[in-house]
Parts: structure tokens; sequence; C-alpha cells
């Protein structure tokens, strides 16, 4: 789950860094991945595996709409205005799902991987662990290209400076709009991966958009290799707190020790202000 | 000109219950009041402060919680129940203080949200206090001031959420003429600037805090009265912060009548697309809420106080 949680955190992170706007609506945009994927599996029987690039592709696309009709014309206002626009897209996204496909919760029946696997005597599902070595994948994928290629290096050093990135030559706007796409994309791989395991209904998004905003502002905002450990320490943290005290209790125990960090650090365990 | 306005205002809200008898209009109003009051008092603290809290439910489950429990178990007056709950918001408010003040900007805004998770997860397996199935206001009669209970007819419930709005406006009135209220202000505009020229930037945080926090839970109280049943889901839900500093966002940011004129235009559209298009299970009325809310954010950031001050300087 940690990997998961990282991937999805990873899209916001990357968002954030770029542009200092947090993406409220980034668990609606999970649910609606998952929804792609279900639907692939229903319509077409493609399996989540399968329909991966097409959650993807859908997701990117719907984060460079966002960009443009949306987060464009905010950009210049205050924070409050940001945090209602992604805010208020969130409720429309959410209500458009439950008035389209209704408040049912839905799985995908026979995936292709199923049942689980005996490491060392302790069980672990095989859906649960092909969803963490592709989200490892991703993300690795996705560091590769920020570090190394040419527009993973425009879109930092747009993120660091967007005035001295756009003398240099860079499309600021482009890469803004190719960063919500990109960190979309993530959520979409995230959402294909959970669907194969995890029901699906259109309030499906809230509890993980807030375990990724904790795991951004845990890693510190803006820093995609500090979200995969966060998320890597959520992702243990829950088990553990489940395991040892209650599993009705997890979720307050991720949270207080978000607080706990952060009364320590307060910009995050490798962040910089 | 302007005191006659408000004096008007002000008798047409003292005369209303007199004119509209009907149940609804009034329920409307007394929605309007208490939310205006909860998004006065998150107002103190993020519109004058500058510190956008996004865990204001916390306080007012506070409230209701409190109210409640020394109803249900204690056999005391809501009455008094509210200022304990405001007593115990204050408390609680210090407490959360002192971890989240140190964040700026999203860090702050994300502590809180935490915040709030943490309260409700706590709440809802609190089994004394009826866990997640809620408690219910034991059912009192025949109606009394005493009791907070006032079953024949809604007009006491207006003036007392009047009153409520009435207090949440005085207390900000007060403190944007205050030493206080400068303070706050500088905190906002800039807090290393603030610190620099002597302004002790934790201790008048905690006080907004205090404040805002006392005025939210007095809401709490009112609404566990109101509806006579709360649970965790009501009471300290995200959605509920969320809807709070919507309303204050609306109308307008760090002034006075700015939350006051969110709620009068939200709460109505709410409710009404709420009455007349929901409960077909097809969430309508959520979708065109948010709609709006993202039409309202990309047209006019500042908020319908900022429409109006743009529309004074214009001619």
């Amino acid at each position: 789950m940690g990997c998961v949680y990282a991937l999805i955190a990873a899209g916001l992170s990357l968002i954030f860094g770029l542009m200092e706007v947090v993406n409220f609506a980034h668990g609606e945009f999970l649910m609606l991945a998952m929804y792609v994927a279900f639907f692939a599996w229903a319509l077409a029987r493609l399996d989540p595996l399968v329909s991966l690039p097409l959650a993807a592709l859908a997701l990117a696309a719907l984060g460079w709409a966002t960009y443009h009709g949306l987060i464009r014309r905010v950009l210049g206002g205050p924070m409050l205005a940001q945090i209602f626009a992604t805010f208020g897209l969130a409720v429309f996204l959410r209500s458009g799902a439950q008035f389209l496909w209704g408040v049912d919760f839905r799985t995908i029946k026979e995936p292709l991987l199923s049942g689980r696997l005996s490491v060392g005597g302790v069980f672990v599902g095989l859906p649960q662990l092909a969803a963490s070595v592709l989200a490892l994948g991703a993300f690795l994928g996705l560091y590769l290209f920020l570090s190394r290629s040419e527009t993973g290096l425009a879109l930092q050093a747009t993120a660091q400076d967007r005035q001295a990135a756009a003398l240099m030559g860079i499309d600021t706007d482009r890469m803004f709009a190719l960063g919500w796409a990109i960190g979309s994309a993530c959520v979409g791989v995230a959402g294909g991966l959970l669907a194969m395991f995890f029901y699906i209904f259109p309030e499906v998004g809230g509890a993980f958009a807030l375990l990724a905003y904790v795991t951004v502002a845990l890693g510190g905002f803006g820093n995609v290799p500090a979200t995969l450990a966060a998320g890597v320490i959520v992702g243990l943290t829950e088990v553990v707190a489940g395991l040892v005290i209650t599993p009705a209790m997890k979720y307050a125990v991720v949270f207080l020790l978000y607080l706990a960090v952060v009364l320590w650090r307060p910009q995050g365990l490798f962040g910089r202000f | 000109m302007k005191r006659a306005v408000l004096l008007l205002l002000f008798l047409a809200a003292l005369a209303f219950p007199v004119v509209f008898t009907l149940p609804f209009p009034r329920h409307v109003m007394i929605m309007i009041f208490l939310y205006g009051a909860l998004a006065v008092a998150w107002n103190i603290l993020a519109g004058y402060c500058g510190q956008i809290s996004l865990g204001h439910a916390v306080f007012f489950g506070i409230g209701a919680y409190t109210s409640t429990l020394l109803v249900a178990k204690g056999q005391l007056t809501p009455w008094l129940g509210m200022a304990a709950g405001a007593a115990l918001a204050v408390l609680v408010s210090q407490l959360i203080g002192y971890p989240v003040f140190r964040l700026r900007g999203h860090y702050f805004a994300i502590a809180t949200i935490a915040v709030g998770e943490i309260v409700q997860t706590l709440v809802i397996n609190w089994d004394w206090a009826g866990g997640a199935r809620g408690l219910f206001v034991p059912i009192k009669r025949p109606d009394s001031v005493v009791n907070f209970q006032f079953h024949q007819s809604k007009a006491v419930y207006y003036y007392i959420a009047l009153g409520l709005l009435l207090l949440a406006l005085a207390v900000t009135r007060w403190l944007e003429r205050s030493r206080h209220g400068y303070y706050f202000r500088a905190i906002r505009e800039d807090q290393d600037a603030a610190a620099s020229l002597g302004v002790h930037v934790a201790r008048e945080k905690h006080r907004a805090i205090a404040v805002s926090a006392a005025l939210t839970a007095l809401g709490g109280t009112f609404y566990a009265q109101y509806v006579f049943f709360i649970d965790p889901e009501s009471v300290f839900p995200l959605s509920l912060s969320i809807l709070i500093c919507l309303i204050a966002v609306l109308g307008g940011v760090g002034t006075l009548w700015g939350p006051v004129l969110g709620a009068a235009v939200l709460v109505p559209l709410s409710e009404g697309t709420r009455v007349w298009l929901g409960g077909t299970g097809k969430a309508l009325d959520l979708l065109i809420y948010g709609g709006l809310i993202m039409v309202i954010a990309t047209l006019q950031p500042a908020g319908l106080m900022g429409l109006a001050r743009r529309f004074r300087r214009a001619p």
C-alpha cells in the first residue's frame, strides 16, 4: 500500500512543487481512474493491468483540461481561491460520478492476478504485490524522466524559478500544463492498480486524498523522491498501528505521526522552505 | 446612511418571524444565522490573522458533544453545557495551536485537516459518548428556555441564532479596532516583519484561535439543541470545516460583513437545491454546488465584498 500511496502523493507533490497549488480534487481524480479501469473491464473485458495505460492517458487528459479550464484562471489569485477552485472541482466530480453511476460499491471480479503468496510465513496478496512493484516502477520512470530528460529538467527549472525559466526560453505555460498531465497520469496509474483489489465508489477518493496530503507534507512539498520515502512510512505506520493498537485507529495514528514529525521539522522530513 | 441601513436590516431581522410563520423560511433564516456566525468566527482566525484553518469542525463538534453529554449524562441545562463547551474548545484550541502554529501556508492547512481527522476518529471510537452511533438529546416537555428546547415553534431558535450571529459580529468589530486586531492583521500580511516589530506572534495566534474556537463551539451547542441528534459524521466532518470557510470566502475574507453575506447567499442556495433537487439520490444539488464554487473561485476570488467594493468605486 505504501508504494501506491507514494504514487498518488507523487502526482500531488509534482503539481505543488511546480506551481504551489494544492489539488484538492486529487482523490476524485483517483476515483475517476478507478472507474476507467472498472468500465474497461465491464465493457471490454480488459483487466486493470492491461488498461493501465488507458487510465493514465485518460487522467493525463483530465489534468491537462483542468489546468487549461480552471487552474490557469486562478493562478494569479490568492491561495484561498486556488483551494476553492480545486475543492469545487472535487465536489463536482464526486457528485457527477454519483449522478452518472450511482452510489453502489463495484468490484472487478476475476482479475488476472488473484490469490496470495507466502513469503517466509507472511501472506502477501498477489494483486497487492503487483501493485507495489508496478507503482515502484512508475515511480522510477517518473524520477528518471524528471532528472534525465530535457523536458523533465525544464519542468524542474520552472519549479525553481518560473521567471528565470521563462527567460531561458522555456514555455512555462506549457510546462504547467505538462505538470498537471503527468501528475494526473500518476494518479491514473495508481487508480488502475488500486482497482484490482479495492471497492470502487464515488467517495473512494476522500480517504486516499487525505493520506496523500499527509504523505506529501510529511516528505516535504515538491520533493518527489522524498514523497516515496514518506509514502512507505505512511503505509508501514498504518499496518503496524492496525496490528498493534486497533484497525479502527490506524488513520489517527498516521495523522498523529505527521503532527509529531511536523513539530520536530516543520518543513517535512526532507523538505526545504 | 450606513447606520440607517444597518438599523433597518436589524429591525427586518427582528420582525421576520412575525411575518413568516411557516417553518421552512424560518429554518432557512436560522441556518443563515448559524453558518454566518460560524463563518464570522472562522474569519477571525483566517481572515484577520491569516491562518487558514480547515479543521474548525473540531470546535463545532466539541460544543455539540459537551453540552449533549452534560444534558444526557448529567442532567445539566444546555446553557451551562454551552459555556462548558466553549471553555473546552478554548483549551483544546490552545493544545492544537502549539504544534500547528509553527507551520505556514499549505502546511498549516493540511495540519489542521489532520487534527480534524484525529479528533473525529477518536470520537467515533469513544463508546461512552455514543461512538459512531451518535447521541440523542433527551426530549423534555413542555418547551422551556432552561431546557433549551422548543418544539412548538422555531421562533425562539430564530432569536437565539440571531443573537449568536450578533455576538460573533460584535466580537469581530471589537477586535477590528483593538490593538490585537492590528497585531492579527500584521501577522497576516507578513509574519516575520510583525515579529521584528515586536509583535508576539505565537501569543497573538493563540489569542485569535481561542476567540474563534469559543464562538464556533457556541454554534455547535446550538446545532445540537436544534437538531436533537448528533454523531461524529454530522458535527466533526471535514466537509463542515470546508463549508465554513467556503461561506467566508464567498462573502469576502477579512471583512466584517463578508461572512454574513456569504451565508445569506450560499445557505438559501444549498437549502433550496437540497429541497427541490435533493432526495433523488442523484446528488444533483451537490453537482450544481460544486460547479458554482468553481465559477466563484475563478471569476471573483475576492468574494462578494470585493464585487461590492468595485461597484462602489466605479461611478
